[in-house]
Order: structure tokens, then C-alpha cells, then sequence
């Protein structure tokens, strides 16, 4: 006699599963990682293989010894913190700030709150600010792209950014921008800054793939990038010579990355259409802000950490429409 | 230098004294006044807020307590007597003395005596289990072993038996809260008067339906043949709708219901073994 | 011609439409049947029989008990062995009756040849009675007794009748099959309900991956009152609310029914009961069940009398296959999965599914990542993972304020959910402890 399995209903599944979500990413952020080793050769690989190891290990020790869980390190979710971690980091960064930042991200950022899905901080980006504070003059030393077998020793600059940052207190913009990398090589990737930062046509390919796997929507990117193009829109309007143009914003800086892996992160952004595009408005501002008046060049990541704290609030008040709220007669 | 430092210390000095004095009126405006029995009522209680007594919380028990005319219905089953005695004494009143109880699991459906016949591969909860079929072996009243109760327990003191898939109760530690009662889905645990060395006999099913049927599918099952109502000296024991039940205020401990049980539903705990003919039912030795 | 669809979630499961086209089989009758007395919403039907009586083809067997109930009646002629406690696919013993087949004797009035009635001069009033005395209920799985539907509530009006030819269920051709081969009855059956309602207007709803029953349906239905609409493939087009949505883009308020939209919703194998009770005198006593499964030898769509043991109809349709894990009772989104096959088809049983080793186990299940794709696909506009964290928390009073009765318990959210967490388990759960809270609320 058959020994048949009783369930509740549905008997039927999809075969979407966590590690093919994440697995997903990763993919799609490879075109990125090849511009940024072809721009920075060893030290990029150097930095991304000891944060994906450090990541993946201090969650398996993390879960083993101390929360006493079954590891679920293998789950992709590791790794992806460990790539966007080393796609957030200088390529020069000695592999020991990256292990500690590592810690940070995975340790704190995740398992202190109870491991994957209940974290409110996106892991990467409290790796990242973490070591930013600790360690602000390593963090802000950026080598110069082609310097392949360089790895610490490599030469350093400014990111376009803080090139502008800092030159807007003698000149203005008009006289600052033959200085810096042009539209094409912001797009492509010939620019100083964080590793995975650099190529906006590699990132906006990876936003493409994962929106054809469904992995995320439209809705964060969009308002991120939306909001920014807007605001600086308006203050490069009102003063051109105060103001840089709104697609130099855009391709410069942390801001593409941010708004299409960082932003997207499913368990810090919020669970509604309509509370993604708040949250993004709010990202898209407070970095634009943080650009323009704040004391630091880039504000993407203290940006989408603020956000992240406010995740909940928009979830708690904004709720998908119901089905028959209204009596709608066609 | 030192300038600054006085004016530091002076102003700090001043907001502080300042913000005192503004607390200590808006304190005062405020107030509300509580019974300082309360207060002390509440010390004397276990403090385990395990909702036992029925009431949300320690202090609002202790508030029912120093506020209600009569103490007919309140009663803190972890403190038990002594607390309820200590309590009393605060107030000037007298306490009502009741018989300690402990959480009684009557099911014995073990994977031996009552064979699973299919696979639960629902949500590990005996709530959703029970709400989609009678379960892995057949019986509408059997334990589902999803341990929902243990769940429920504040006290650490009930645990699943990975053998026999049933729930154990730990007696020192259970306090006859009744958590577990209520989560029970099929209303197996039965909160019964604690005997010396924790000596229990109990029928160890609830099943209500015809013993031909409930044998199809468990060995141990009560079948209502009534041979334990008819040989029980002190009329403890009652028969409705084919079930056997023993009332554990009227029992005394006697054992001559057991033997006579045909399928050894009725089970002695605690006991030392008998002389007996026949197999003695199945002790088990609580942990 | 265009194809409508409901705007809000839904999810696209494999269809394995396996016994499409396949025709109708009647299929032989058993040795014994158990008729349970109650195979619909509301208070069970009183037995009156007893054991030793000798029953007809059609004899009432049980009375309707209240308001929402219905009629039973025997299946089957011969002699009524026990009126006791049996398994049936509600998971728990219920009342039934037991009867031994003895022969094909019919109950007199009822007209048993193949003619098409087709006019009726009875009044609503009058259709209505019949319906009830002929134990309709719903066939779509619902099972709510037709009469009471049909009885439009004071101070409410109804438009539309809307019949429910969309089977989005993966795996079942029940009606599929009734539409392509009763097609004339099934109209007329139509036109019935639409008298019974007292509504002009009548629209079929009927799902793209039957374009062979649009067609058909539309070739009976030219030149009439009644109205035939291809919907796009999508699960749960067929859920009532949601076939209101996508035909007439009317919302059902929540906590509301149809007829608050002025609609009225039968399926069409319902609407094939409704004429045979009231042209035919014929009272439910058979329907069709779709037995399927990817092991299965002979995927099949039988006539099937009411009562007839399950283990009838996987032996009829081949036999159980070795490596079957899992039999469920209708389909795989929102059928019930049954410890036996010792159980018997009921008026809302629409299928029998056999799935196999490798398709039958749940996957474990992982912690919530808020991946956001639950409430994309909910087509009542929930949060179950919301629903789900607050159900286990047995917060349930916050459920209830999170709209969790809304919920019609289609399945999508657990069939999309990349971490396999057991959502509609949970919510479910809630749904019943929500129940227990509002009644309470009402008793005070």
C-alpha cells in the first residue's frame, strides 16, 4: 500500500529558489567585474576573492559557533555581500581592512540581527561606512586605472567627484570640467573610484538582465536615478557655474551601483510598489544633498542607509491596494 | 581656560537644577495614584507573567487581587498555596488552599502501538496538522506530535520524545499553567491533581469512538468495554460516549483498574512494579 | 477577438491539460456507495432513511436543514447497508449513508431520454424550488447551495449572470469536456439560471487554452442574450471575484459578495445540473471528474456517480501508478490532498490528480528574504508574508485589521515563494481564528 505524503494546498511549486535569486545577481554583475579587472588588475582580484572568503566563512563560523544555526553559508548570499563589499572598496585596500570589513558587513550588518532576511542595514554598505570611518585615508586613496600588477603600492588620485568637491572652492564648474574624465570614459569606466563603481554601461547592463529575470523592478532604480537627475537638474539650471549637469551625477560616483544592487537589496527596501518609489525619492535626495552641501564627495551610501532605517516605517503605513476597497464600475 | 570651565559648570549646573525642578512639578501634576499594596503583592508573586492565573501579567493579577471582594476564582498556579498564602497575609485575608496540579498528557499513540500511515508534510504545527485531516495514523483524537505544546510552555517543562512522537511532561518543572491545554488542538493534556512522588493513573485516551473502529488503528486504544468502571472500589470512575474516565480528586491510587484494562490504556506511573500475572501496563519513568 | 484578464497578481503554473479532448466516459457503477450528507456549505442534510430501506435513482435520501443546506439524493438503487461515520475527503469521519448497488431503478418523473428540453414556462419562484429540491450546488468546487444564490438579497439588484467556464486549475478538463460535448444543455441550463435570477444579460467566461470550447459555446450562444468571453491564461482567472473583474472590470467590495456588484456567478457544470433538475426532474446525482496524472496510464474525464469510491476510478483509469505520492481530491492549486483512496466522490469532487515521488515533496523551508514576490502575485492585494509572521506570532486581531478574510485561499503566494515557506498554511490558520473572533464579536 502506497505510503502517500499529505500537505495542505498548493501541491505545485515554482523552482525559484533563494540561491538562483542571488546566483542571478552575481551574474549579472560580472560584466561589471571584468571592467574593473581590466581597469585594476591584480589588486581588484586580490580584494574581491579575500572579502567573498572572509564573507562566506565569518557567516559559516558565525552560524556554527556562535548562533548555533545549521550554516547557511552557501546559500549565494554570502558571496553576494562579498562581491558588492569588494565592488565598494578602493582595488588598493590591504586585504586586512578587507577581512575587517568583511566582519563588519556579515557580523554585524547580518548575523547580529538574525542572520539573512531579518537584517534592517544592507550588509555591503555597513561594511563599507564601517571601514570609511575607520580607515578615511586608505578609503579615499584611489588607484589609477590600468596599474594592472600594482596592487598596494599602486599610484592614487581623486574620484571625479571629489575632484569637483574640492575645486568648486576656487573655481567653478565650467573651469574645473576639462579636468576630468569625459562622458565617455564615466560610462565606460576609465575613471577613478571604487572598484565596481566605475562602469556605468557595465552596471546598467546588469540592471537589464536582472530586470528580464524578474529579480528586481523598475521601481528603485528609476526613482533613485530619477530624483537625482531632477534635483541636480534644477541647481545646474539655476547656477551652472555652482552646479554640475545632471548626467555627469549620474555616471560619476557610487550612485549607479548604489541605486541598482545596493538600493534593490530585498530585505532592506520595502515591499510595495508604491513604498519603493518613497524610498527611492528619499535616497535620490539626501544623496544629492550630501554631494552638494554635505562635507563628503559622495552621499549614496550614507543615503541608502538612512533609507534602509525607514524601510519598516514605509512598510508598516504603505499597503498595496486591496482588492474591492472602491466599487469601480466599467 | 578656567573661565570657561566655571562657565561650563555653571551653565550645566543651572540646566540640570532647572530640568529637575520642571520634572519634579510635571511628576507631581501628573501622578496617579496606586495602591502601594499592589506594589507589595506583587513582590510576593513568582513574577513568571505566564498568564496562568488567567490575568495578563503579575501586577495585574496582584491589582485584581488587592481589588476583588471575593478570591473565589484567582489563583496562582506556579506560586501555588504558599504564594497565595503569602499574599493573603499582606492583605489581612485569608487564602483558599487548593490541591496542586500537574499537565497530563492522555494519549499513548506511539509509532508501535498506533503505525503511521501516511506522511504530514504540511507546516510543523499541530494546529494547521489538525485542521487538515485526523492525522499520520488515522485516530481524530491522537496527539499529531508537531508539539504545539511545547511550544506554549514557559517552563521548559514539557518536551517531544523523538521515539515514541509524543509530548513528555517534566513534573518538577511543570506549574499547571495551562498553556499547553490551550494549545492542544485536540485537547489531549489534562491538567490532574498532583500526587505524592508524583504517582499518576490515568486513561490514557481520549477517543470517543466505537473500540472496533479506534482498534483499526491503535493497539492502545480505550474502548469503552467498562471493565475499569465496574472493578474500581471508590466509584472514581466514569463511562460516556465509549470512553473511560478517572477522575483524579476520587482516585486513590488503588491500581485495580489497570490489570483489567484489555488494551493497557490505562497507565500507572511512578509506581514500584506489581506481582502480577498478566504484563503490568507500560511505566513510564518520568524524566 | 480580444482577451480579457483580471488585473492584480496571478501566477502561471504549468497547465498539463493531460485528459483535453479526451471524451466524457461513463464510468461503470461500484459494488457499494457512500453518499455523505453533507457535500456543501451550510447545515447538513437530514437522513431519512434507515438501514435496510430500499432506495431509487434519485430518491431523497437526506432533507435540506435550515437555510443555507440542500437536498441529498441516492445515486444509486438498492438497499442501504449503514447510516454512519465515513472518511471522506474533508480529511475526518462524517455522516453518510452506505448503500449496496442492487440494479438501475430509477424514480418515475425522471425524464431520462436524450431530448432537449429546452423552453421552460416555469416561473423564478418556481425554478428556484426545483433547483433546491433537486440538492444543486455549486460544481466548481464551492459547493454553495445554487437556490440561495440565486435568491437576489432586498435592497440589491442583480445585472448580470456571469457563468464560469474558465477551469484555470493546472490538470483538470471537467468542464472543458461538458462544454464541448453538452454544449445545447449547458445553454439551456443558462438560460434556466438566467430565469431562476430574473437577469437579461448573461457572459461566459472561458480561458484561452480552450479555444476550442469558445468557439463552440459562441456558435450556440450568436444571436442571443448570452455573450461568450476568451479570457487570457491566467491562475485563479476562475476564482469569482476575479472573473467579476476581468468581464465587467467590477470590484466585489471586500467582505462583500457578487450580487453587492449586481453579478451572480455559476459555473457552467452548475448551470448543466441546473437544466436536468428543472427541464428533466433530474436531481444531482452524477457529475463529471477528471482522473489525471503524469504516471497515469489512461488520463480520463468519467461520469461519475456520486458516492462511488475513489479507488473505482484510479483503477478504471489504469490503476494506481507505483511511484504515486500524492492523490489529491480536485486540482493541484486548492485541491485536498487525501490519506486513502478509500474516500468518495462528492458533488464539488472536480478531479482526482496522482502526483509522483518527485514532484510531491515540499521544499524546506527558508527564512523570509522579502523578496516582495507574495504580495506581487496575490490577486487580493495582501501581504502573506505579513499574514504569515503574524499568524505564527498568533497575532490575530492584526490580521484581521491586515485583511487576511479577503483572502480566497488560492494558493499563488505559496506557489511562488522562493523560500518554499508554507504561507497559505499559516494564513489559513488565521483566517479561522479571525472567524472565531468576528462570530464571537457578533454574539455579544
Amino acid at each position: 500500500m502506497n505510503k502517500f505524503i499529505v500537505s495542505p494546498s498548493p501541491h505545485a511549486y515554482t523552482d525559484e529558489s533563494i540561491p538562483k535569486l542571488m546566483y542571478g545577481v552575481i551574474i549579472s554583475l560580472l560584466p561589471a567585474l571584468g571592467v574593473s579587472v581590466w581597469f585594476f588588475g591584480i589588486g581588484m582580484i586580490v580584494v574581491t576573492s579575500v572579502s567573498i572568503a572572509s564573507c562566506i566563512l565569518f557567516e559559516y563560523l558565525i552560524q556554527r559557533y556562535m548562533m548555533k544555526v545549521k550554516p547557511s553559508h552557501l546559500d549565494g548570499s554570502a558571496l553576494l555581500t562579498g562581491l558588492l563589499l569588494a565592488f565598494c572598496l578602493p582595488a588598493n585596500l590591504p586585504f586586512w581592512m578587507v577581512m575587517i570589513g568583511a566582519l563588519a558587513a556579515v557580523g554585524i550588518g547580518k548575523m547580529t540581527f538574525g542572520g539573512l532576511g531579518n537584517n534592517i542595514f544592507n550588509p555591503a554598505l555597513v561594511g563599507r561606512v564601517f571601514l570609511f570611518i575607520s580607515f578615511p585615508v586608505a578609503m579615499t586613496a584611489w588607484p589609477e586605472v590600468g596599474q594592472w600588477m600594482k596592487y598596494t603600492d599602486a599610484v592614487t588620485g581623486a574620484t571625479p567627484l571629489g575632484i569637483l568637491k574640492e575645486g568648486l572652492a576656487y573655481n567653478t564648474v565650467g573651469e574645473i570640467m576639462p579636468g576630468l574624465p569625459s562622458y565617455l570614459h564615466l560610462l565606460t569606466g576609465k575613471m577613478m573610484g571604487s572598484s565596481g563603481e566605475i562602469s556605468a554601461l557595465a552596471l546598467l547592463l546588469g540592471m537589464l538582465y536582472m530586470m528580464y529575470r524578474k529579480i528586481i523592478s523598475w521601481h528603485i532604480p528609476v526613482s533613485i536615478l530619477g530624483t537625482v537627475a531632477i534635483f541636480t537638474g534644477i541647481l545646474w539650471l539655476a547656477n551652472p557655474d555652482r552646479f554640475a549637469d545632471p548626467l555627469f551625477h549620474l555616471l560619476s560616483g557610487g550612485l549607479l551601483l548604489g541605486a541598482i544592487y545596493m538600493a534593490t537589496d530585498y530585505v532592506t527596501s520595502p515591499m510595495t510598489g508604491k513604498g519603493m518609489i518613497i524610498y527611492g525619492i528619499g535616497i535620490g535626495v539626501v544623496t544629492v544633498l550630501i554631494r552638494i552641501f554635505g562635507a563628503y564627495p559622495e552621499g549614496v551610501q550614507f543615503a541608502i542607509l538612512i533609507f534602509n532605517g525607514f524601510t519598516p516605517l514605509i512598510n508598516k503605513f504603505v499597503k498595496p491596494r486591496r482588492f474591492g476597497k472602491e466599487v469601480s464600475h466599467g | 581656560m578656567s573661565q570657561i570651565i566655571l562657565y561650563t559648570i555653571i551653565t550645566l549646573v543651572a540646566i540640570g537644577s532647572a530640568a529637575a525642578i520642571i520634572l519634579y512639578f510635571v511628576a507631581q501634576r501628573f501622578k496617579v495614584y496606586e495602591d502601594p499594596r499592589i506594589d507589595e503583592v506583587e513582590e510576593a508573586l513568582p513574577a513568571a507573567n505566564c498568564g496562568g492565573c488567567g490575568f495578563p501579567g503579575c501586577r495585574n493579577f496582584a491589582e485584581t487581587l488587592v481589588k476583588s471582594e471575593s478570591w473565589e476564582d484567582l489563583f496562582c498556579p506556579v506560586g501555588g498555596n504558599d504564594t497565595m498564602a503569602k499574599a493573603a497575609s499582606l492583605l489581612g485575608r485569608e487564602a483558599i488552599e487548593q490541591a496542586p496540579k500537574v499537565a497530563v498528557v492522555r494519549c499513548n499513540g506511539t509509532p508501535e502501538f498506533r503505525p503511521r500511515t501516511n506522511e504530514y508534510d504540511g507546516a510543523p504545527t499541530c494546529a494547521i496538522a489538525h485542521s487538515l485531516y485526523t492525522g499520520e495514523a488515522g485516530c481524530p483524537h491522537g496527539c499529531l506530535g508537531c508539539g504545539d505544546c511545547v511550544a506554549a510552555c514557559t517552563f521548559d517543562a514539557i518536551h517531544m520524545d523523538p521515539l515514541t512522537e509524543l509530548p513528555v511532561v517534566v513534573d518538577d518543572k511543570c506549574t499547571a499553567c495551562g498553556a499547553c491545554v490551550d494549545a492542544c488542538p485536540r485537547d489531549i493534556i489534562e491538567l490532574r491533581k498532583k500526587n505524592k512522588k508524583d504517582r499518576k493513573i490515568f486513561v490514557s485516551c481520549i477517543n470517543e469512538e466505537k473500540g472496533g473502529i479506534a482498534k483499526k488503528y491503535c493497539s492502545v486504544t480505550c474502548t469503552g468495554c467498562t471493565k475499569c468502571f465496574k472493578v474500581c472500589p471508590y466509584e472514581a470512575i466514569t463511562m460516556e460516549n465509549n470512553l473511560a474516565f478517572i477522575d483524579s480528586e476520587k482516585c486513590k491510587l488503588c491500581r485495580k483498574c489497570v490489570p483489567e484494562c484489555p488494551t493497557n490504556a490505562i497507565l500507572e506511573i511512578n509506581f514500584p512494579p506489581k506481582k502480577e500475572k498478566k504484563e503490568p501496563a507500560e511505566a513510564e519513568v518520568s524524566e | 477577438m480580444s482577451l480579457k484578464t483580471f488585473s492584480r497578481g496571478g501566477v502561471h503554473p504549468p497547465e498539463h491539460k493531460l485528459s483535453s479532448g479526451l471524451a466524457i466516459e461513463e464510468l461503470a457503477l461500484p459494488e457499494t456507495v457512500v453518499i455523505p450528507v453533507s457535500q456543501h456549505l451550510g447545515a447538513p442534510a437530514k437522513v431519512l432513511v434507515n438501514r435496510g430501506d430500499q432506495v431509487k435513482i434519485g430518491q431523497l435520501i437526506a432533507q435540506s436543514e435550515g437555510f443555507v443546506s440542500t437536498n441529498i439524493h441516492s445515486s444509486v438503487s438498492g438497499k442501504v447497508l449503514k447510516v454512519d461515520k465515513f472518511m471522506d475527503s474533508s480529511g475526518y469521519k462524517k455522516m453518510a449513508v452506505q448503500i449496496q448497488v442492487e440494479g438501475e431503478v430509477w424514480e418515475e418523473n425522471i425524464d431520462r431520454t436524450d431530448d432537449l428540453v429546452k423552453n421552460t414556462v416555469l416561473k423564478s419562484e418556481a425554478i428556484r424550488k426545483k433547483i433546491l429540491e433537486a440538492g444543486i450546488v455549486g460544481l466548481g468546487g464551492a459547493t454553495f447551495p445554487s437556490h440561495v444564490k440565486l435568491m437576489v438579497p432586498k435592497g440589491k439588484t442583480a445585472e448580470y449572470l456571469i457563468i464560469n467556464g474558465v477551469e484555470c486549475e493546472p490538470y483538470l478538463t471537467a468542464d472543458h469536456a461538458l462544454m464541448m460535448e453538452k454544449t445545447d444543455e449547458v445553454f439551456a441550463g443558462i438560460q434556466v439560471l438566467m430565469k431562476g435570477l430574473g437577469v437579461e444579460k448573461a457572459i461566459v467566461g472561458i480561458e484561452n487554452n480552450k479555444p476550442d470550447a469558445i468557439k463552440k459555446m459562441k456558435e450556440v450562444a450568436n444571436g442571443t442574450a448570452i455573450q461568450v468571453q476568451g479570457l487570457k491564461v491566467k491562475y485563479p482567472q476562475g476564482g469569482e471575484k476575479q472573473l467579476v473583474q476581468a468581464l465587467l472590470k467590477r470590484e466585489v467590495p471586500s467582505g462583500g459578495l457578487p450580487i453587492d456588484v449586481g453579478v451572480v456567478v455559476f459555473n457552467v457544470g452548475t448551470a448543466l445540473a441546473a437544466y436536468e433538475a428543472v427541464n428533466k426532474n433530474r436531481p444531482l446525482i452524477d457529475r463529471v471528474v477528471t482522473v489525471t496524472g503524469k504516471s497515469l496510464e489512461k488520463p480520463s474525464n468519467f461520469l461519475v456517480r456520486i458516492g462511488t469510491p475513489i479507488s473505482l476510478l484510479v483503477e478504471k483509469a489504469g490503476g494506481l501508478p507505483d511511484d504515486t505520492a500524492k492523490v489529491i481530491n480536485g486540482g493541484p492549486m486548492m485541491g485536498k490532498a487525501l490519506s486513502t483512496l478509500d474516500v468518495p466522490v462528492v458533488k464539488g469532487s472536480s478531479g482526482i490528480l496522482l502526483i509522483q515521488e518527485g514532484e510531491a515533496r515540499r521544499k524546506e523551508m527558508q527564512t523570509c528574504i522579502r523578496c516582495t514576490k507574495c504580495v506581487g502575485v496575490c490577486p487580493m492585494g495582501l501581504e502573506p508574508y505579513l499574514l504569515m509572521t503574524l499568524s505564527e506570532k498568533s497575532l490575530f486581531e492584526r490580521m484581521e485589521t491586515e485583511k487576511v478574510m479577503d483572502c480566497i485561499e488560492c494558493g499563488s503566494c505559496s506557489y511562488t515563494c522562493p523560500s518554499a515557506r508554507p504561507l497559505l498554511d499559516y494564513i489559513r490558520l488565521g483566517k479561522a481564528e479571525v472567524g472565531k473572533i468576528m462570530r464571537a464579536r457578533k454574539a455579544v
